[in-house]
């Protein structure tokens, strides 16, 4: 067997263990350490189909912004060792036999599909083809995608601060409401 | 890098990683715990992407482009929904979604 296939089983295994305690354990702040796990190992599969760029991605924005800011507000709302109450047996049953029909249903359509690749010779990925083609206006440009992102960026970074702060929109409006 | 394993294996790993979430998107009642689960989701429709782009496809970029901008949004979607988590449990001091039942202030 060779390395890569080793790899491959190792990363898909620690995916589906962590993925699965990730919404089955009963404490908060390990489900957000098993998500952790398996946002990482998803970065090592990235790296496995040669998309060092994309694997890079995961790790700095997924891996260190999103669970360290998962982590932060699971500070700020409960306490650590804190337990959840189990969700009930019949929530449980019926849950897990709606997720495993729409699994084993998937799975066989794709055993079942027969997937024909394209026989043009592979396009070689490096940083300079990613920027052009983010900023390019040709056929195979991305320059609209790329603007709408950064403007909803924008607004979701103005909307959060707005939210979230001290006396958000609905204080404010209440104390107007009051005044007047 | 990739030889030797089908892409079959990939689709199927992105599939148990997808319905993981959705178990835990039907179980969980903290809204924490469901953004989790959102995030496994997009994850591994993100898993999706760059398989197909890498096997049946490779000579387009596709997948790639569009798993970006997947990554992008769940941030945004991260941060909006963190700042909104927040502000419901300064005002209910709980963020069970069964406690959580009325919209008014």
């Amino acid at each position: 067997m060779a390395t890569n296939q080793l790899m491959f089983i190792l990363f898909a295994l620690m995916i589906i263990v962590f993925s699965i305690l990730t919404v089955t354990t009963r404490k908060i702040l390990r489900a957000a350490t098993f998500l952790l796990f398996v946002l990482v190992s998803t970065s090592g599969i990235y790296f496995m189909l040669n998309y060092q760029f994309l694997a890079a991605i995961q790790l700095t924005l997924y891996a260190g912004g999103i669970v360290v800011l998962i982590i932060f507000s699971i500070l700020l709302t409960s306490h650590i060792s804190q337990k959840f109450e189990s969700p009930g047996l019949k929530k449980i049953i019926f849950s897990a036999i709606a997720s495993a029909a729409g699994a084993i249903l998937a799975i066989v359509t794709i055993l079942d599909y027969s997937f024909s690749a394209t026989t043009e010779a592979a396009k070689q990925v490096d940083m300079t083809l990613i920027g052009k083609s983010l900023l390019s206006v040709d056929y195979d440009g991305y320059i609209l995608p790329f603007e709408v992102i950064s403007v909803l960026l924008l607004a979701a970074m103005i909307g959060s601060i707005v939210i979230a702060k001290k006396g958000g929109p609905a204080k404010i409006q209440s104390t107007i409401l009051n005044k007047e | 890098m990739s030889t030797g394993i089908p892409l079959q294996y990939f689709l199927i790993l992105a599939t148990i990683m997808f319905f993981a979430g959705v178990y835990g998107f039907l179980t969980r009642r903290n809204l924490i715990t469901i953004l989790m689960s959102v995030e496994l989701i997009l994850n591994s429709v993100n898993i999706n992407f760059m398989a197909f782009n890498r096997y049946l496809y490779p000579n387009k970029l596709e997948g790639m482009f569009f798993s970006m901008f997947v990554i992008a949004v769940a941030a945004c979607e991260a941060a909006v929904a963190i700042a909104i988590i927040i502000n419901i449990y300064r005002r209910f001091t709980t963020i069970n979604v069964e406690d959580v039942n009325e919209m008014k202030f």
